[in-house]
């Protein structure tokens, strides 16, 4: 019996310490929230069409940007990958029967839930106007919306965060098949594990954080407010001491997912493979320590800054080395272009951009003018969204078929993958341009030499948007009337492969083996037919 | 025609630098755009032309590809020196952003929701407008009233944050003439997209007429002397008061020495706090008598103190 089919009451699913069943629990939770945040871009968009503000009021403008920076991070980006493949996966990449704590992974998501509705119920009570930032003194005395609300459900997510990466890490550890050894793991468990590590330690700074924005605001404790004798950079320190590992909280998994598409659809082994799980390490212990480049202008000292702006170099580097090594892994392969591969190549595309772009900004004088433009805009969304949501989407065509059992139109799905990288590309590369020529971001109405590209951008939102509703039919279609998939459709390595798609409840009929190689694939042998 | 037509005319892609600080910061990032974009279409071309090549069924030789240590060394390694070279580029023009010369002109900035007001040696007042010489240094001493702003003028590629609670500094020497915007580019609250301005650079000579024009005004450092005298400074700190109090003559640029055996350069925070913060930061052989003047003296006013001990003791 497979776990689909283990009970069909809504009460075996909401009660479920299935690590399958609570993924799809959060691929409901984050798919809703994924389309509320993108409503609120789409009314940006559209109020950004034209210079005057004329769609929606400067306060509506202000809460709508807020609401999409903290519906999409933490409430789609940081659980998307982690919560809903990562739940899913990493017990069956392990051969586990589940994760080591299944009761806690069911009440993260209960945590997460809440603290979801709480940020919802703050929206709706009139919203929050501070942006994602919170940036004080503004949210702590200056700002006349639901600031405590919000961040109270901010900080219950937080302790989803955390109870999920603690159960990662242990599951890691003490439930890896007998003979799978730290070097014979998928890249995606190592993502994983480096992304729990940061999950624990940096979220219970932003919890502090949290708590200490809302005592100054309810009582003026005078931590931040120079006015009772606070310090408002402190407040960006602890924030971005959080918020800058947040970072690689979603873009980790991303390369992790990512690592596996491209070995499998190229037909070649991983290239580097010690050096890919190595950067993995690498980037998550560095990025701890580069915090400091968010505040170049901000009045930090001069050393503060070149230290950090060194760090930031540095930290790029094993980003570069995974570029290298995904493309490196092409070389005399046998490359399939099915969806998967099309919307892993285009991550590896806009993370690059994404990632150069970052250099820019890391380097300190140039950092002076592009901060707070679209400059900056533009490089998180490659990152978070050319990155993060690219690789969310190729993960979640890749092993569709393993969590549903059944197979989706792949010409619908190649189409979609396209549309999505030329939409987003349409959206976002003109935010580039208006950077440079110092559009700051955040602002509801802009000077008419803005409007050209400001047009541009508008109007590759539309493709885009298209892009991310197309996938709503296709992959619906085929929930209901798709062929069934076999075990194995990608003749892909891993051992969730080696179970049957959908999985039973215990995973395994039988202990799986170890592999002697992880990524065992041969450019030469030729693909047994997928199963009818 | 207003002004924003006239800055409209002015539009192009590339936007032209006005500062020196522009000069530099375009080198670099123009260096910077060749080198990313040699390793951005780089990467592309791989993929490219490894997908077109490998692709399943094209008859080309495959095979499983071993470890290449030195290429991955190699492939660290060189990014690395390419970086390092960056960094310290980029690091070498960021100090010059901090070191004003000597001579720069200074002006005071206040902001605050949602607008910047700013104020000229002679006293002269602007809002939202700062005229400055072409060709001469111009540091800009600035604090804010609410919350964060940040004062950015595209033009001359710079920006700097301006906090409640202390002073941030900023200079630049325009290089072309003309009017520029100047945005606000820290989010706060309801009207930050409507709190603009411009810099108007203006020859030397024009300058000096449209400051002396206007109408009769005592300079910032006399109205700083009379605000000196009215709040009771000068019966403590004048030479010959009975009170055991520092000399202020020459204070700003000096090194001072704290009870506490810390020292720092007397500078316009130094001043600030000393004002509204008098215990932060006691000089050594003094007792913590002053008061504070916390809510007696606006942010103007202190910055007409600081003009005023900047000035000496003649005002």
């Amino acid at each position: 019996m497979n776990y689909l089919e283990n009970g069909h009451s809504l009460r075996s699913w909401l009660g479920s310490t299935d690590h399958k069943r609570i993924a799809i629990l959060y691929a409901l939770a984050i798919s809703a929230f994924f389309f509320v945040g993108g409503a609120a871009a789409t009314l940006i968009r559209l109020e950004l069409a034209t210079p005057a503000g004329d769609l929606v009021s400067h306060d509506t403008y202000n809460r709508l940007f807020t609401a999409h920076g903290v519906i999409m991070v933490w409430l789609f980006l940081i659980p998307s990958i982690p919560s809903v493949l990562g739940n899913f996966l990493v017990p069956l990449m392990i051969g586990a029967r589940d994760l080591a704590f299944p009761r806690l992974n069911l009440l993260s998501w209960y945590l997460y839930i809440a603290g979801g509705l709480i940020i919802l119920a703050a929206l709706f009570l009139g919203g929050v106007d501070t942006g994602w930032t919170f940036y004080t003194p503004y949210s702590t005395m200056f700002s006349n919306s639901w600031v405590a609300v919000t961040l109270a459900g901010v900080f219950v997510t937080g302790f989803s965060s955390i109870l999920t990466g603690l159960n990662f890490i242990v599951t890691v550890h003490t439930l890896r098949v007998p003979g799978l050894g730290w070097f014979k793991l998928p890249l995606f468990v190592w993502a994983l594990y480096a992304t729990s590590i940061i999950l624990v330690l940096a979220t219970p700074v932003l919890a502090i954080t949290a708590l200490l924005v809302v005592a100054e605001r309810l009582w003026q404790i005078g931590v931040f407010d120079p006015a009772h004798g606070g310090d408002p950079l402190l407040f960006q320190h602890l924030f971005w001491f959080y918020s800058h590992p947040a970072v690689y909280i979603m873009v980790l998994p991303a390369m992790g997912v990512v690592s596996e598409i491209v070995p499998c659809f190229a037909r070649q082994r991983i290239f580097g493979y010690r050096f890919m799980a190595y950067a993995i390490l690498a980037i998550a212990s560095i990025g701890f320590l580069v915090w400091g480049h968010h505040m170049f202008v901000s009045g930090q000292s001069l050393a503060a800054s070149m230290v950090f702006s060194l760090l930031s170099f540095l930290v790029a580097i094993p980003s570069a080395i995974k570029v290298f090594n995904w493309t490196a892994t092409l070389y005399k392969g046998a490359i399939h272009f099915d969806a998967p591969m099309l919307y892993a190549l285009g991550f590896v595309g806009l993370f690059t951009i994404g990632g150069l772009t970052g250099l820019i900004l890391a380097s300190l004088s140039l950092d002076v003018h592009l901060t707070d433009t679209y400059f900056v805009v533009s490089h998180f969304h490659y990152i978070m969204v050319g990155g993060s949501v690219m690789a969310y989407f190729a993960g979640l065509h890749f092993w569709w078929p393993k969590v549903t059992g059944r197979m989706y139109s792949d010409t619908w799905a190649r189409i979609a993958a396209v549309l999505i990288f030329l939409g987003f590309n349409f959206t976002f590369f003109p935010q580039y341009l208006l950077g440079v020529q110092g559009m700051p971001r955040r602002y509801h109405a802009y000077p008419p030499e803005f409007q050209v590209l400001n047009l541009f951008s508008s109007a590759g939102a539309v493709v885009l948007a298209l892009g991310y509703l197309l996938p709503l039919a296709y992959l619906g279609w085929s929930l209901r009337a798709g062929r069934a998939a076999g075990a194995n459709p990608f003749a892909a390595t891993g051992l969730e492969w080696t179970t049957p798609s959908p999985p039973p409840t215990h995973n395994f009929e039988h202990l799986p083996q170890a592999p002697d190689e992880v990524y065992g694939y041969d450019p030469n042998a030729s693909l047994p037919e997928p199963a009818e | 025609m207003n002004a924003d037509t006239r800055l409209s005319a002015n539009f192009r892609l590339l936007a032209q630098g006005a500062s020196t600080a522009a000069e530099r910061s375009d080198l670099l990032f123009n260096a910077m755009l060749v080198l990313c974009g040699a390793m951005a279409l780089g990467v592309c071309i791989a993929i490219t032309l490894f997908a077109v090549r490998y692709r399943h069924g094209a008859r080309v030789s495959r095979g499983r590809v071993g470890r290449q240590i030195g290429l991955e060394i190699g492939w660290t390694l060189v990014p690395l020196a390419l970086f390092l070279g960056l960094y310290a580029w980029a690091a070498h023009d960021f100090v010059q952003i901090y070191r004003p010369p000597a001579d720069a002109l200074p002006v005071y900035v206040v902001a605050k929701q949602w607008m910047w007001k700013l104020q000229h040696r002679n006293g002269r007042r602007e809002i939202n407008e700062l005229h400055v010489p072409l060709g001469q240094p111009v540091r800009l001493v600035m604090t804010s009233q609410d919350a964060i702003h940040s004062f950015f003028v595209p033009a001359f590629r710079l920006k700097q944050d301006v906090l409640p609670g202390r002073y941030t500094a900023l200079w630049f020497t325009a290089t072309q003439l003309g009017e520029f915007r100047l945005f606000c580019a820290e989010y706060c609250g309801s009207e930050h997209s409507q709190m603009l301005g411009r810099i108007v650079v203006m020859q030397p000579a024009e300058y000096s007429k449209w400051l002396g024009s206007g109408t009769e005004q005592p300079s910032l450092a006399q109205y700083g002397f009379a605000r000196f005298r009215e709040l009771g400074c000068s019966g403590c700190h004048a030479a010959g008061s009975s009170v055991h109090a520092p000399s202020l003559r020459g204070l700003l640029g000096r090194t001072v020495h704290l009870q506490d055996g810390r020292s720092l350069v007397a500078d316009e925070n130094y001043v600030r706090d000393s004002i509204l913060l008098p215990k932060k930061d006691v000089l050594a052989g003094f007792e913590p008598v002053m008061p504070s003047f916390a809510g007696q003296v606006s942010e103007e006013d202190i910055q007409a103190l600081i003009a005023y001990l900047r000035a000496g003791a003649e005002p």
